[in-house]
């Protein structure tokens, strides 16, 4: 999020699409129900169902699930064609005025440099037009033909309302009715905020789908202002927290990346990422990349990284492919080449799409390691459970080993929110039976791998013999000991830049936050982002100061929010060019004629004038992107594609299938259902009794949704002969499952492209362990494959068949 | 924290005060001071107060948990309650349907208890020590690194990259628990890493 659950009662406008907060994030969406009973907010759903939250909205209006971009696209075209658009705010802010190289265009669904048979672009057209000085040219008339402004107004040019219409199944008159709404936003003081979820991620253009949102609230001035904004609604509590922290294949902590095998040392790595200024004067905060990078090596290898060996660059894997994503684990565990792995609280039986082929993939491991306070479906995956889970136990050769550990009440620590609030829990209870935490049961292996390459020597033992694992007790790191150490330290006095003489941080002492980091191997931080968290004023995690002034909804006392405290992002962008607010009654900052003041932490330099540095810090260009350039793989603007499986073609291209240069392995393309032998539009979701698979051990919530259904029409009920409450057989190309039938008034079809697509509902709590009756995910028939950009799987939109069935049969037991 | 008088003392010291005044100043009858001495006592009243969050949507919901016990003074400590935590800015003491239940998942019925090993080809979990587990898999893991970790690629350079073992990351552990993930996950060179927010 790029504000605060509590900023959403500031708003005017709330738009959910592509997510349903009234069921999966309830107390969150309170905020909303303030806005409207407060403000006389309006809520707008736009959603294939209609959900919860679209039952307590102002307007609904019905769409096909991954026809998002086409919506918002023509939502894009509408503000601008009505002169519906925040110009002084466009203007200043966005990149609306570059000027983009000659040969960039779009054609037939594609943008220039397509390669079929590499399903790539050459990205080399899509970019700015460089100017002797080094910096981008620019027209802020916005009268140059190839400025980004006109481009993007060409770009838009088919999606007309009756374009809408066709692609998305949104009658005509309820698609105007949206854009008309969304439009008056364009003034600035109205504020719209977008909140969306995984119904905009799981699609193979996932990315694009947010990214059309984010343009249509740069044309209306929403970014950076209070009540307004991109908010994520984040799944898990701490998803945000371990992204941040670079859990993930492609990135190491703070969005530092990992190195590819072009980095041959560390200079070559840092050539890459110095991120100079595409307009003069402006922040481009990535310049200070390297303090970031060399003090997270300090916290990773200690003195072992130094200066002469390129601060043990070579100690960190080296990427040949853009991740080692989940989806590509698991086809190479299918071809046989992974041996071990390990799930530390993650259910991939559940989680991943094509579970015939997940469960196939483990079985052919040679170990599986599970960590998890519950039971999960993963750590029985060769157990048979008849129809639940019809394996074959005594082929499958994997050893298992199930750890259990703890849960959140038994430990101490911090998670970080959707609103990026680190919020410090204390533990409560005791772990039951032998249940450790977490982090020593990494200990423990890491140790004894440890001891065991001490002894024994092996592979490149360095990077583990060095590893820095200073805690009081090696075998179990505290949660203060592991804060501190991303937070950062000096490891040598650091001296006053503007004083050489003064000491500003004496070695040992905890960094005040990122601004003290040296790129000279004099301090350490594991993760610059959240460095401010632990400071020698204590832990800022814990703080519990809920007084808010002038009731903003900033309540910058509670708890730490990264980065720098800050609530909201792009904030400086909440005030016009001169420093003045936009709305004086919603003021976020203000410019005095010296410096910034106001509610939140700024985040440009307290003393930039206005005039001169632009909010987007972040950006080379210091103001947002209309036009990505080459930074993302599937094109610099978002165009319309449709799911891998859809019901209908693809209007632009009727040839093309899904997006273009997302990834698809051999098997899984072969896997890849058709809407002759699978008519029916399917998508998953949760449900508000829930929460993913963890629930359903708990009698509660398996008492109020006990049991595994899916939701179909009316009309497709009476179609194929379905009774609400009858047992269906609902299958695809690559699995199939039972479920009851619940028909309902609150899924409609759709005309989509001159025909019906009916649609059909899967939600995602059940498996074969815990205290619901056993039942069925939706990942036993999602299409493997993922986004273009970030390899999300396309989990909402796949095709199915279903018919009238009988229930499914658990295991006999002979006892 | 904000703790210091917190709901439980104060329900003590308003407790006190009302055994204190009232009984004497309106004249009860022993028989009533019986009958008032039998009520039970405030249940919470007895119980360690731990301010925490919600460990499901990325709300993260204050709660407050009322344990028996406090594991602060080393006790054994268990949930006998949770309940929304009125001072938090967000949820304001509020909870939904999943929140309101979390004592149910703390004391879930299927809850892990110990280590647990499954042989190749068998049918059944069974019990194993901590110690044999986190050496088996120690042994297993370096072994398989030492056979497979890639350490230069075609053209000879330095790439150190494990991909026959992988690793999936929980996001609904602490920041600080995924840090020590993270170090561990890195330094040995697992490149197959990934958290939930892939899916």
């Amino acid at each position: 999020m790029t504000n605060a659950w509590t900023d959403i009662k500031n708003t005017d406008l709330v738009v959910v699409m592509g997510g349903n907060a009234a069921e999966a994030h309830p107390c969150g969406f309170k905020w909303v129900t303030e806005a409207k009973a407060h403000r006389g907010a309006k809520l707008i759903v736009v959603d294939p169902r209609y959900t919860r939250t679209a039952s307590v909205s102002d307007f609904y209006a019905p769409i096909r699930q991954g026809s998002d971009i086409a919506f918002l696209n023509g939502v894009m075209k509408y503000c601008i064609d009505n002169g519906r658009v925040q110009w002084d705010y466009m203007k200043a802010f966005t990149n609306a005025s570059y000027i983009v190289k000659d040969g960039f265009g779009y054609k037939d669904g594609l943008f220039t440099g397509y390669n079929e048979e590499k399903r790539d672009y050459d990205r080399s057209t899509w970019d700015y037009v460089i100017g002797e000085d080094g910096f981008a040219v620019t027209d802020p008339t916005l009268e140059h033909p190839r400025c980004v402004w006109n481009l993007l107004k060409e770009h838009l040019a088919p999606y007309t309302p009756e374009l809408v219409e066709q692609v998305c199944g949104t009658p005509k008159d309820k698609f105007l009715k949206v854009a008309e709404m969304i439009s008056e936003c364009s003034t600035p003081t109205k504020t719209m905020t977008s909140m969306y979820a995984l119904g905009w991620t799981q699609h193979s253009k996932g990315s694009q789908n947010i990214r059309a949102m984010a343009m249509l609230q740069l044309i209306l001035g929403n970014i950076g202002v209070r009540g307004g904004g991109m908010n994520a609604l984040r799944g898990h509590s701490n998803i945000q927290g371990l992204t941040d922290l670079g859990l993930m294949s492609h990135l190491l902590t703070g969005y530092l990346t990992m190195p590819s095998e072009k980095d041959t040392d560390f200079e070559t790595y840092m050539s890459t990422r110095q991120f100079k200024p595409l307009r003069p004067g402006q922040t481009s905060y990535w310049q200070n990349y390297r303090k970031f990078m060399v003090s997270f090596q300090k916290a990773m290898w200690g003195d072992a990284a130094t200066a002469e060996n390129g601060w043990a660059f070579n100690y960190l894997p080296k990427l040949d492919v853009p991740a080692y994503d989940v989806l590509r684990m698991f086809e190479l565990m299918n071809n046989g080449k992974v041996n071990g792995y390990i799930c530390q609280g993650f259910n991939p039986i559940l989680a991943f799409p094509n579970r015939t082929k997940v469960t196939s993939s483990l079985s052919k491991l040679k170990f599986m390691v599970t960590m998890d306070p519950l039971e999960t479906e993963t750590a029985r995956f060769w157990e048979n459970h008849g129809d639940f889970n019809d394996v074959d136990t005594a082929s499958i050769q994997t050893e298992v080993f199930q750890l259990p550990s703890t849960c959140f009440a038994e430990e101490d620590g911090s998670l970080t929110n959707s609103g990026r609030w680190l919020q410090w829990h204390w533990q409560a209870s005791s772990p039951p039976g032998e249940a450790k935490h977490d982090s020593w049961i990494v200990a423990q292996i890491f140790l004894r791998m440890r001891a065991l390459y001490a002894k024994e020597g092996g592979a490149f033992p360095d990077p583990i013999l060095n590893l820095s694992w200073e805690y009081e007790d090696e075998n179990e790191p505290t949660a203060e000991e592991l804060a501190k150490e991303i937070n950062g330290r000096a490891l040598s006095d650091v001296m006053d830049p503007t004083d050489p003489t003064k000491v500003l941080v004496a070695a040992g002492k905890q960094v005040v936050n990122f601004s003290q980091l040296k790129d000279d191997g004099s301090t350490m931080s594991g993760c610059w982002i959240y460095s401010g968290c632990w400071n020698e004023q204590g832990n800022n995690m814990g703080r519990r100061d809920n007084h808010d002034p002038d009731e903003t909804g900033a309540y910058l006392g509670w708890t730490f929010a990264w980065p720098l405290n800050r609530r909201t992002l792009y904030n400086r962008a909440s005030a016009d060019i001169n420093g003045k607010p936009w709305d004086p009654t919603r003021k976020l900052l203000e410019w005095d004629g010296a410096k910034w003041t106001g509610y939140d932490v700024p985040d440009i330099a307290p003393t930039a004038k206005p005039q001169d540095v632009g909010p987007f810090i972040m950006n080379q260009e210091g103001v947002s992107r209309l036009f990505v350039r080459g930074m993302m793989r599937d094109g610099p603007f978002p165009a319309h594609m449709e799911p891998f499986e859809s019901p209908v073609e693809n209007v632009f291209n009727r040839k093309m299938r899904g997006n273009p240069v997302a990834r698809v392995f051999a098997s899984d393309a072969a896997q890849l259902g058709t809407s002759a032998e699978f008519p029916y539009a399917a998508t998953s979701y949760r449900l508000t009794e829930h929460f993913h698979y963890w629930t359903k051990h708990n009698r509660v919530n398996s008492a109020l949704q006990p049991e595994f259904f899916v939701e179909i029409s009316e009309e497709l009920a009476a179609e194929k002969n379905i009774a609400h409450g009858g047992w269906v057989r609902v299958w695809s190309k690559r699995g199939s499952v039972k479920a009851k039938a619940v028909v309902t008034k609150r899924i409609r079809p759709l005309i989509c492209d001159g025909k019906p697509v009916h649609i059909v509902g899967i939600p995602l709590h059940w498996g074969f362990t815990g205290s619901a009756k056993k039942g069925f995910g939706p990942n036993s028939l999602a299409a493997f494959v993922g986004d273009a950009n970030i390899e999300t799987p396309e989990s909402k939109a796949f095709l199915v068949n279903i018919e009238p069935s009988t229930a499914p049969k658990d295991k006999e037991v002979n006892v | 924290m904000n703790m210091d008088l917190s709901r439980r003392s104060f329900l003590k010291l308003a407790g006190a005060g009302v055994a204190a005044t009232s009984l004497g100043a309106m004249g009860f009858s022993e028989a009533e001071a019986a009958e008032v001495a039998h009520v039970r006592a405030f249940k919470l009243a007895t119980t360690t107060e731990t301010r925490q969050t919600c460990p499901y949507c990325s709300v993260a919901c204050g709660i407050i948990i009322y344990s028996k016990g406090d594991v602060r003074k080393g006790d054994k400590a268990e949930v006998v309650h949770i309940e929304g935590d009125v001072d938090h800015p967000t949820n304001r003491g509020t909870l939904c349907p999943k929140g309101a239940a979390l004592k149910d998942f703390v004391k879930s019925p299927t809850r892990l208890l110990y280590p647990m090993h499954r042989k190749p080809g068998s049918d059944k979990f069974e019990r194993m020590s901590w110690d044999e587990a986190l050496d088996r898999i120690a042994r297993l893991m370096k072994d398989d690194r030492d056979a497979n970790l890639l350490l230069k690629n075609e053209k000879g350079l330095d790439v150190n990259r494990w991909t026959t073992t992988g690793m999936l990351a929980a996001s609904a552990t602490s920041n600080e628990t995924a840090w020590a993930t993270f170090k561990f996950a890195k330094s040995i060179g697992i490149v197959g890493f990934d958290n939930q927010a892939r899916v």
